[in-house]
């Protein structure tokens, strides 16, 4: 054991091999992007920040079913309903979404029978204050009048495996 | 009684049983959408398929055959039934599919999501896929009025609704056009419906066809609270449950209670809840300056004590409203009794009502399922119809059901029902007493005779001949036996009969509301207490000083000095005692809004400030002491007992008989007390109802 000690000390066998292994690192392709200016893949499934979606003529999707509501296990979604002054439609008149609450478990979008509430691919929305994760109706539509392109194909890609 | 077997468990169940009951008494369940225990048997969703062995080999409507129906097997056997056998469980498929072909598939935007008949049928009896790929029909939705919405593509032609308004409420604006899928529920006219029940239909539709106008998209049943209570919009007490989000109040559902209500309520009680949030007094008010300011609790409280002491108590009065409970009541007189006051009243101006002459004086004594027992009914100056709804239909019923005759003194005002009208007035009550008029004849061959008094009848110039009459006629066609006392009281206010129990009326030398009403005319009441009561003249109190202890801002509130803001029946625990002498309580559903505290908690705080502390300090407290006065509130629900010789006392019959028509006090239905004042909702009706009057009379 000790003749072997001596020799590995003698060689500088580690200190060999671990400048081997950096030099391998070192003329290997870099993993690293650089973060702001450089985006990783991501998942057409990806859970990020939640939207509401419109039909294609603008008319929101979104029919007050409280379906999300109810499934939603941080019991972050708050919903009012009611009947919408000029056509009588059922319609939120009011739709919160507590961002601190939510867990991103994504069962909103599961339990949405008309495709309206939407975990985006956006993950970039950390604020300064709480306050500004308190997301309302008009946050929400707007999320999803912004991502709509993005959202609309994550769930074609997605479709065929549902 | 019939054997029958049913999934191999012999039964043995009465003969006029329909398979479905026998199946249901032997724990089979059976899914059905048209079925309802209280309406006819239509036997059309064909939903209650069973397969009887011996019969026909096809699957059996259970609802429409009856156990007689069958025959036993050759050597004897029972008859057999089967609920769970792949024929059953096939038919029940097929039945389904052929359902949800013309049903739309909108359960996300439908009101009855989550409580309706079709959805948890579907999971538990259909199939899992549609076979249909053609279009589905759709259909016009109708106009039935402010307070029930119609979405006709999503009926299923069970006819429940057609089959309620005729039977239990009688009108005939609903029914059924076309045939196949033509088939139609309509109006045929495009009318409102006239009727004051016609919210039942809601209940009673098993899809999302007929949802509440006033609920619409408002809750999910999943996210409401709900708390069992009493209704307190009519003096039948009936027994209802007030579904509640947060703090608001978002509808009122009917519960079964087979002495009382079956399971049916008025439109009043089942949409008053907006009533519930507008008008709502949240605040302390007190007189400064000839305006009232909002204050505080201290404040009032000192206000009211320094005018109760510059006051003689002979010159202090409280009055009590149609909605107060009776605990509220017992706080207030056991407060002002103890400053030496005497004034106290709870019933109408001008009301012969006495309790110290015994409790069958003044209820309903043979209850209100009573009714379908009587063999002969005379109403006097009462309108059922728009004094207690449900009163009103348990008469249709006797009358539909056991062709009770039935005959009215006063208004002649349409009933629903077939009557013989007597008379306006005093007149043909004193015939009728005479025995000089053909429903005499009847009334003396009954057994089983029912008298009822509107509480408008027994106030007025003609109220002393019209108890002594009607006490007469009861005793002198036998109505006061010990099996049966047939005398009745109609009132019309949920807090009169608990006010009458714990004797809210002048004591000895006390000034009745006729009496308090006079003296404040001219001037010598110095203080007045009103306990949410609005229905009395209250201009005559212009001189005193005025305490309103209230939940909304009507009448009261507009005369009142202070205001100190009370709950409403839905934010506290009260016992209310209902026209036929049963003792309920309501149950707290929600919180009241602002500084509103509950009454009997506010006259507590009150009475330190006048020095004449309550002895008790929460509800139990004043319970016990309120029991130990007046025994029978104890208990709740329970058998009412009443001394047929005290209605056989007041028959004492005048020499002369004042002349004097006999009406309704209530002009308008919808508009009966401050709640229903308050709401939206009730102005509509009220004003559909109107119109409706004029259009009829041009």
């Amino acid at each position: 054991m000790r003749a072997i000690q001596f020799l590995n000390s003698l060689l500088l066998r580690e200190f060999v091999s671990t400048f081997f292994l950096a030099m391998r690192y070192f003329f290997k392709p870099k993993p690293t992007i650089n973060y702001p200016f450089e985006k990783g893949p991501v998942s057409p499934r990806f859970r990020g920040e939640h939207a509401l979606r419109r039909y294609p003529n603008g008319e929101e999707r979104c029919i007050a079913c409280k379906l999300c509501e109810a499934i939603c296990p941080a019991q972050a979604i708050t919903i009012e309903a009611g009947p919408r002054q000029n056509d009588g439609t059922r319609r939120t008149v009011r739709y919160d979404i507590d961002m601190v609450k939510c867990i991103y478990c994504g069962f909103c979008q599961e339990a949405c029978p008309v495709d309206a509430i939407v975990e985006g691919p956006n993950f970039e929305f950390a604020t300064e204050t709480r306050e500004e994760l308190y997301f309302d109706k008009e946050k929400l539509l707007e999320n999803g009048d912004r991502w709509e392109r993005e959202i609309a194909a994550n769930l074609a890609a997605d479709a065929p495996y549902r | 009684m019939a054997n029958i077997k049913v999934d191999g468990n012999e039964i043995e169940v009465p003969d006029h049983y329909t398979l479905m009951q026998a199946c249901e008494e032997a724990g089979a369940e059976i899914p059905r959408f048209c079925y309802h225990e209280r309406l006819s048997v239509a036997g059309n969703c064909r939903m209650c398929l069973v397969e009887v062995k011996g019969g026909p080999p096809k699957p059996a409507a259970s609802c429409a055959m009856s156990v007689r129906d069958l025959r036993p097997g050759p050597e004897g056997q029972p008859p057999e039934v089967f609920t769970n056998t792949p024929m059953v469980k096939k038919a029940r498929e097929g039945v389904m599919e052929f359902l949800l072909i013309n049903h739309p598939l909108d359960c996300p935007i439908c009101d009855q999501g989550g409580e309706c008949d079709l959805q948890d049928q579907a999971m538990a009896y259909g199939m899992d896929n549609s076979r249909y790929q053609e279009n589905k029909r759709a259909v016009e939705d109708k106009y039935i009025g402010p307070l029930v919405n119609t979405i006709m593509t999503r009926c299923i032609h069970c006819t429940r609704c057609v089959r309620f308004t005729t039977e239990v409420a009688g009108i005939s604006e609903l029914g059924l056009i076309g045939r196949g899928e033509d088939a139609e529920i309509t109006t045929y006219l495009e009318q409102a419906m006239t009727s004051e029940l016609q919210g039942n239909v809601i209940d009673l539709c098993p899809v999302g066809a007929l949802t509440s106008k006033p609920y619409a998209f408002q809750a999910r049943p999943w996210e409401l609270n709900k708390t069992e209570s009493i209704d307190v919009m009519d003096a039948v007490g009936s027994n209802i449950r007030v579904d509640s989000r947060g703090r608001e109040v978002m509808r009122v559902m009917p519960r079964v209670n087979e002495a009382i209500n079956e399971e049916w309520i008025s439109d009043k009680t089942r949409f008053i809840w907006d009533g519930l949030k507008s008008q709502r007094l949240d605040k302390v008010y007190v007189k400064k300056n000839r305006k009232l300011q909002a204050s505080d609790w201290n404040d009032a409280f000192a206000t009211i004590a320094r005018a109760v002491k510059k006051a003689d108590p002979a010159k202090i009065g409280a009055l009590a409203g149609d909605l107060a409970g009776a605990e509220e009541m017992y706080a207030l007189k056991s407060m002002l009794t103890a400053i030496g006051v005497k004034n106290f009243d709870c019933r109408p101006v001008g009301s012969v009502i006495e309790p110290s002459k015994g409790r069958a004086s003044y209820i309903m004594n043979a209850g209100i399922a009573g009714i379908e027992d009587a063999d002969a009914i005379l109403i006097v100056g009462s309108d059922p119809r728009k004094e207690a709804s449900l009163v009103n239909a348990r008469i249709r019923k006797a009358w539909r059901q056991n062709g009770t005759p039935i005959a009215v003194i006063g208004e002649n005002a349409d009933l629903k029902y077939d009557y013989a009208y007597l008379g306006t007035g005093t007149e043909a009550l004193a015939a009728l007493a005479a025995g000089d008029d053909k429903f005499a004849k009847v009334l003396s061959k009954a057994k089983r005779p029912m008298i009822i008094v509107g509480e408008g009848a027994l106030s007025g110039a003609t109220a002393k001949d019209v108890l002594a009459l009607s006490a007469q006629i009861a005793s002198d066609n036998g109505a006061l036996s010990d099996e049966w006392n047939g005398f009745a009281v109609l009132h019309n206010a949920a807090g009169r009969v608990g006010g009458l129990d714990v004797s809210f009326v002048p004591e000895r030398g006390g000034m009745d509301a006729a009496k308090m009403q006079a003296a404040g005319k001219k001037g010598d009441m110095d203080v007045v207490f009103l306990l949410g009561a609005d229905s009395y003249d209250l201009s005559a109190y212009e001189d005193a000083f005025v305490v309103y202890i209230g939940s909304h801002g009507d009448r009261g509130a507009h005369a009142a000095d202070v205001i100190l803001p009370g709950s409403a029946y839905t934010e506290k625990s009260v016992t209310y005692v209902n026209t036929a002498g049963t003792v309920q309580r309501t149950n707290r559903a929600v919180f009241g809004p602002g500084d509103a505290k509950e009454d009997w908690a506010i006259l507590r705080a009150l009475s330190a400030h006048l020095g004449a502390t309550l002895p008790f300090d929460n509800l139990n407290q004043l319970r016990a002491a309120l029991y130990a006065d007046v025994p029978h509130l104890a208990v709740v629900e329970g058998p009412v007992e009443t001394k047929a010789a005290d209605v056989a006392k007041l028959a004492k019959v005048p020499a002369k008989i004042k002349p004097g028509a006999l009406g309704s006090p209530i002009e308008d239905f919808y508009l009966t007390n401050p709640i229903a004042r308050a709401s939206k909702v009730m102005a509509e009706c009220s004003q559909l109802a109107l119109g409706q009057v004029k259009e009829a009379a041009e």
